[in-house]
């Protein structure tokens, strides 16, 4: 053990020769002396060059930051909760099993199909070894190693990598859940938000985040308001435009609301999300970097405020009442908008960016709702549209990018998302369906889906 | 024996259920129900459309009493359930039959 640790001392000590180009008496080559610290590092089990990683000054840090985007990735998986309860609560409470079964569905199979395939498709060529986009199942075949478990990987181990990705994946998919609830056929949608998860969200999250072409480009895109919600939300345009709207919410030219069975449970939901939006953000840091994580959390919450403001102040003036599932859209608007730059968008501007985003967000739903594309929860406008604001507002409020690079971008992964979605959901369409029948869909998709109820005995069930 | 029907205000039943008590009445059974009269509905929004609400909240009060009891009762009930505004529900008065006790098959008044 000591004889290692020797080693490992000499390993560390020597790159600081390198640095300098002096070796003192020996003088050897450059070359020959990186190669034989390459061996020594070969020579030494995992184990022992972790232990004496653990033991550098560096390690306090990387502990600190790699807890850290560990409990980012747990409020992360919060917001699922969040998004179960939200969608819940606003659609009828004859389709809660269903919409609860979807979101269960969605998180467990967005985790291993991440596992499978994602991960190594979305950061081509990380893994050591790995075929890059198309290293299906080779996340398996790494053993840990220095290079992966330590601060030669980055800030944080491989594991915590893939486990805060993970997380965001299967939000993606979520998103599609809200607006396509209360008629989409189970197993449609089951396939769709797979094959979405697994293979469309790698694609363009490698464009970005994985070092592609937009990240070759100066594109800016911090946590991921087009990445994952730009993305979510122009996936659920393509499946809602092609599902159609519920039976009864459009008729002879009218607009017949049809209600959310349980404002607690959607705001309970908001509230989750506005928490989890912490890790979303916070974690997106990818370090436990003071000044940026306690500023990200501080524009978060400002631009959430400033949603929730905002969608009231014009919620109140154009639509005559406090409508509080707006007040729920705008505080997610909010959070959407500030997505994108919350690690460059200064506190005032960060306050103005939720603003704009929470009244954007009303009468983005009141616009949706007059060309009869129904989204029960309102997610193509929080996610889709304020997504594409929050893109663009790290151009018009910091200089982290351009404007033309922005929407270049945001848009392209929107068209990618739609494009994407409207081929396998149409195909869906044309083969096995994606819409219940009429009297499933009346009788509530609890019973013709499940066969079960949410809320059985009397009660709000016979609502 | 007459079956005592009253749709009051839902906020109005504790006060019911405690004249009701004071008089000596021994029971009674409690529906939620919806409904509207001369009050209408009235138009909710959600989401930004607005729709009319026809059926409001109410709750039904139904006792049987012996016939001597059913003024008294049927007093009880209006002047506990009165807030003199448009809504506060009606009283209906109905002969009734017969009526059994099923714990001691007793039958008639007894019954109640």
């Amino acid at each position: 053990m000591k004889i290692k640790k020797f080693l490992l001392a000499l390993l560390l000590g020597s790159s600081a020769f390198l640095m300098t180009g002096s070796l003192g008496a020996q003088e050897l080559p450059v070359e020959e002396v990186a190669e034989a610290v390459e061996a020594v590092a070969d020579a030494i089990p995992f184990e022992d060059g972790y232990a004496a990683f653990m033991e550098t000054p560096e390690a306090a840090f990387f502990t600190i930051s790699n807890l850290w985007l560990l409990i980012s990735a747990a409020l992360v998986f919060i917001m699922h909760l969040g998004f179960a309860t939200v969608e819940s609560g606003l659609g009828q409470a004859k389709n809660t099993v269903n919409i609860l079964f979807k979101n269960v569905f969605i998180i467990s199979m967005g985790i291993i199909t991440y596992a499978l395939w994602g991960f190594n498709a979305m950061y081509p060529g990380f893994a050591e070894g790995s075929a890059g986009v198309f290293a299906m199942g080779s996340w398996f075949d790494v053993p840990a190693s220095v290079d992966m478990m330590t601060a030669a990987y980055a800030d944080y181990t491989w594991y915590t990598d893939f486990i805060f990705q993970a997380m965001f994946a299967a939000t993606a998919a979520t998103i599609v859940s809200g607006a396509v609830a209360e008629r989409v056929k189970l197993s449609s949608f089951m396939i769709f938000a797979t094959l979405l998860v697994m293979f469309a969200y790698p694609i363009t999250g490698s464009w970005q985040w994985g070092g592609g072409w937009l990240a070759a480009r100066g594109f800016y895109d911090f946590a991921g308001s087009s990445l994952v919600h730009g993305f979510g939300g122009f996936a659920a345009l393509a499946c809602a435009l092609i599902l159609g709207p519920r039976a009864g919410k459009y008729v002879d030219g009218r607009i017949r609301p049809i209600l959310g069975h349980s404002m607690p449970l959607a705001t309970i939901g908001v509230f989750l999300l506005f928490l989890g939006w912490f890790g979303f953000n916070g974690g997106s840091v990818l370090s436990a970097d003071p000044y940026l994580v306690s500023l990200v959390f501080v524009t978060t919450a400002l631009a959430a405020a400033g949603g929730a403001l905002g969608s009231i102040l014009i919620s109140w003036v154009f639509l005559k009442k406090p409508d509080l599932s707006m007040a729920l859209n705008g505080i997610l608007a909010g959070l959407v908008g500030i997505t994108a730059g919350a690690d460059s968008i200064m506190p005032a501007y960060a306050i103005l960016t939720g603003l704009i985003a929470g009244m954007l967000v009303v009468f983005s739903i009141i616009f949706f709702d007059k060309i009869k594309i129904d989204d029960p929860v309102g997610a193509i406008s929080v996610h889709g549209v304020c997504g594409i604001f929050g893109t663009l507002a790290v151009a018009l409020f910091s200089d982290a990018a351009g404007f033309g690079i922005q929407l270049i971008g945001t848009l392209s992964i929107g068209a990618f998302a739609f494009i994407f979605s409207a081929i396998v959901f149409g195909l869906l369409k044309v083969t096995i369906g994606v819409r219940v029948s009429p009297e499933e869909e009346a009788e509530g998709l609890d019973i013709g889906e499940h066969g079960q109820e949410a809320y059985p005995d009397f009660g709000a069930s016979s609502r | 024996m007459k079956l005592v029907k009253a749709i009051i205000k839902p906020f109005k039943l504790e006060e019911v259920k405690e004249a009701l008590a004071d008089i000596g009445i021994e029971g009674m059974t409690v529906t939620e129900v919806k409904g509207f009269g001369r009050q209408k509905g009235h138009t909710e929004i959600y989401r930004g459309s607005e729709y009319t609400v026809d059926f409001l909240p109410k709750v039904m009060i139904e006792i049987v009493v012996d016939d001597a009891d059913s003024e008294k009762t049927s007093d009880a009930i209006v002047k506990a359930a009165k807030t003199g505004k448009i809504g506060d529900g009606k009283v209906f008065i109905i002969p009734v039959d017969s009526a059994i006790r099923i714990r001691t098959d007793e039958t008639g008044p007894e019954a109640l």
